[in-house]
């Protein structure tokens, strides 16, 4: 074989390697991404069933309810609409009332969402006022302080 | 004032100016020197090197000191650290926020630098003050960031009286050691980088080259191995999740400069060997450390919210890009210009351990492809239409499976191919015995493992053939069949490294495969509400809960339940999973309770009380899940050996250095 010889068939394979990983790249692009849409945007325009969501919004306050089982239930808001959640499992440490959460899961054919994993926020920072009005004096007072944003 | 030695913290903050001043002289004065071919200015580079370090250091130390001593007065201390804080977190929550972390980022830069200086006596003085140089280049970017943008060394003018406490999740000592392990693996490649940039700009590249780059490509990948497989035990055994890797994109960050540092390391070989694949291997040297800046960039720009974005500040964001898209651009463009004068090198048929290895890198760097668009997908997407998707789990199994499937079935052929032209039916047959024994044991493990998996024997079938293929090479070099027991023994005992290394690697990467398809075929997991005093059948076990207890910690107050771990009524375990409360932040974190049973294990989580007492507990199972992370160290250990294998050889006039120092001392004495 000659360079030549060499090199374009060593192109042809690189070809066909890249090609078969396009299509796999496309194909799992159609059916294995996930949405991040907000309450409004779940009620204005439910998705498929079968369509994976990322949910986004406060854990509304009040909204908590827990039985005896594993199973919890509340309700997730954007301040305009908001969506039912169901969940199975244990909370992350930072869930509470109030708090911004990520649920994924699935609409289904009730509306209700059900979740298979839900995430807090890990980055919350806590800080008395005292703390904080002396930080902004001293001009190192940053926005992402405020408590639960 | 109650902090004696304040002036300590001034003391580093000139340092770091200082280390910024002489890191611009270290990126001009060699490489002027080099170009200009006078010795006097190339001469300036170890010592520049040395400094630079030193300084760095000493800047590190001094913030390190504030945090053991608890100076509140300095802003990043009392942001990220309390007096309560057991000592190693005190130490570890150095790195543990923004400014910290780039400081070390930077300290392990110029510390590689000063390697160079220290172990490069045998470099070409101009290749050495070369790279030296454009190491100073990439220490002056990031000085600049550290001093500019991300001062760690800034004061408060009335110090507070207590610290704000280091996130919860990050006073482990898993994430003590990850950052640091990381980081050199991260960092060790921009010393492959300026090697390769040394190597454009002067125009020279031999097989020379790739024997002195190839210890540090190894000792890089040595620690970035060690540091994603420590990151992923982190998450696994402190998120709770019970989940290993979730292709976040912070994982990703530091797995594709892996994935394109395996290339690397595997062209560098051939290209020391047989003075081929130079080009290839040079733009894969910048590939891989452009991945490197780009998982910084991810990591700590804020692009991405995580445990690892410490602050979001676009200020900073924009630095990093800025620093990201010079140097990927200037050695772009460097290696566009100067590798078509690069000299050709040696010929090699498809089918031999050349067409092998370049198999190799074609599949990894595809397969980094696919990761690198699925990471960056969302982020373009979002930034172009304004739509928010997230790219997870299911997309990457879908697309980076297959890709690898390949790699590992032709792993083994390619250890038993020759040079520049293999007889491929001839290692087929010399594979037949790995080949039977792996259909065997994967069918015997599929059924022992029970529940008739098809899919699961099939990759089962992939693992094992990458654990037996690696392992045959060995057993059919000892020969113990036609030379008996005793010589077989010494036999084993002297092939050589290479050999050794290579079925170690490989080994590493066999197990750590068989470790992913069990776990992810065979794990379960279940979500239950457990009374005080209830026992409930969790598959084979028996689970009790006993009821829990308060405990107090160093710096939180947790509870702590209390389970028994039983099977066919035979007492195994004690399992204490906790829900701490830390006392200076209020914030909550659970700690999970794990039992290994050989290479499986148990993992148990608690959550919430219920009103009636209960608590909600998840139990999973995790058949031979730990093989993911033994496959990692086996991998890191084959890689060792190749390391101290090239350092003999690199060293060939250092033996005799040393015998001629010893004959000194014998002459002294």
């Amino acid at each position: 074989m000659t360079r030549k010889q060499r090199r374009l068939s060593l192109i042809a394979v690189a070809g066909v390697v890249l090609a078969c990983a396009t299509a796999l790249v496309l194909y799992a692009l159609k059916g294995e991404v996930s949405f991040f849409l907000d309450p409004s945007q779940i009620v204005t325009n439910r998705p498929a069933p079968d369509q994976r969501i990322r949910l986004g919004g406060l854990v509304e306050t009040g909204s908590v309810k827990r039985d005896q089982g594993e199973t919890i239930e509340f309700r997730v808001t954007d301040g305009e609409q908001e969506v039912a959640v169901t969940f199975t499992g244990i909370l992350p440490d930072l869930f509470r009332e109030g708090q911004g959460i990520v649920a994924e899961g699935y609409v289904n054919p009730q509306g209700v969402f059900v979740a298979d994993q839900v995430l807090a926020k890990h980055d919350e920072n806590y800080m008395p006022k005292e703390v904080a009005d002396s930080l902004k004096k001293q001009g190192h007072w940053k926005d992402e302080y405020q408590n639960g944003s | 004032m109650p902090y004696e030695n304040s002036m300590i913290i001034e003391l580093g903050h000139y340092a770091l100016i200082l280390a910024l001043v002489v890191s611009a002289l270290q990126s001009v004065l060699p490489v002027w020197g080099a170009l200009k071919h006078d010795t006097r200015l190339t001469a300036t580079a170890p010592t520049l090197a040395y400094l630079s370090f030193a300084l760095v250091l000493l800047a590190f130390l001094a913030l390190t000191h504030a945090y053991i001593t608890s100076d509140f007065s300095v802003f990043n201390v009392f942001e990220n650290s309390h007096t309560d804080k057991p000592l190693i977190y005190k130490i570890s929550g150095v790195w543990g926020n923004h400014e910290g972390s780039i400081l070390l980022w930077v300290l392990i830069l110029v510390l590689f630098g000063a390697l160079v200086a220290a172990f490069g006596k045998n470099l070409p003085a101009e290749l050495k003050a070369t790279t030296l140089g454009t190491q100073g280049w990439v220490s002056f970017a990031f000085l600049l960031f550290v001093v500019t943008a991300s001062n760690p060394f800034l004061r408060l003018e009335q110090p507070p009286v207590q610290g704000q406490d280091l996130n919860p999740m990050l006073q482990d000592i898993g994430l003590a050691i990850h950052p640091p392990l990381l980081y050199i693996g991260y960092v060790g490649f921009s010393i492959v980088f300026s090697f390769a940039s040394a190597a454009l700009l002067l125009g020279r590249l031999d097989a020379a080259w790739a024997r002195w780059v190839r210890p540090w490509v190894l000792a890089s990948w040595i620690f970035l191995t060690l540091g994603i497989a420590m990151g992923s035990y982190w998450a696994y055994y402190e998120l709770g999740w019970g989940g290993w890797w979730f292709w976040d994109p912070v994982e990703n960050a530091s797995f594709m400069p892996w994935l394109t540092g395996t290339a690397l390391m595997h062209s560098a070989l051939v290209m020391e060997k047989r003075d081929s694949l130079k080009v290839w291997t040079v733009f894969l040297a910048i590939v891989t450390f452009s991945l490197s800046l780009l998982g910084t960039f991810l990591v700590r720009s804020g692009v991405l919210t995580s445990v690892h974005a410490f602050a979001v500040d676009p200020a900073r964001g924009i630095f990093i890009l800025t620093i990201l898209i010079i140097f990927i651009c200037g050695s772009l463009a460097l290696f566009a210009m100067r590798a078509p004068l690069l000299r050709k090198g040696g010929i090699f048929a498809p089918i031999s351990r050349e067409g092998a290895l370049v198999m190799n890198n074609l599949f990894l760097t595809t397969a980094t492809a696919a990761v690198f668009f699925g990471t960056l997908y969302p982020l373009i997407l979002e930034a172009a239409t304004g739509d928010k998707i997230s790219v997870g789990a299911p997309f990457f199994n879908l697309t980076f499976a297959p890709i690898m499937v390949p790699v590992l079935i032709m792993m083994p052929f390619g250890q038993l191919l020759a040079w520049k032209r293999g007889d491929l039916w001839g290692v087929t047959q010399r594979l037949t015995g790995a080949f039977v024994l792996t259909l065997l044991s994967a069918i015997a493990l599929g059924w022992w493992m029970g529940g008739n998996h098809i899919f699961a024997v099939i990759g089962f079938g992939f693992a094992l053939w990458a654990i037996f293929g690696s392992l045959w090479e060995i057993w059919d070099r000892v020969q113990l069949k036609k030379v008996g027991p005793v010589r077989a023994w010494k036999r084993f005992w002297g092939l050589p490294k290479t050999v050794w290394s290579t079925a170690l690697g490989h080994l590493g990467i066999g197990l750590t495969a068989l470790g992913i398809v069990t776990t992810s075929v065979y794990e379960t997991e279940t979500v239950l509400v457990m009374k005080p005093g209830e026992t409930r059948q969790i598959g084979e076990y028996d689970v009790t809960y006993k009821g829990n207890r308060d405990h107090e910690g160093p710096n939180y107050v947790e509870r702590v339940a209390y389970f028994d771990l039983k099977q066919d009524n035979k007492f195994l375990h004690e399992m204490a999973p906790t829900k701490r409360v830390y006392n200076a932040s209020g914030r909550p974190m659970s700690e999970t309770s794990i039992v290994s049973f050989g290479f499986s294990q148990v993992y148990f989580a608690v959550g919430d009380e219920t009103e009636d007492g209960g608590i909600v507990t998840r139990i999973y199972h995790k058949p031979l899940i730990l093989l993911i992370w033994i496959g990692c160290l086996v991998m890191s250990l084959g890689g060792f050996i190749g390391m101290i294998d090239r350092r003999l050889r690199v060293g060939a006039p250092k033996p005799a250095q040393k015998q001629r120092k010893k004959q000194q001392q014998g002459a002294a004495a």
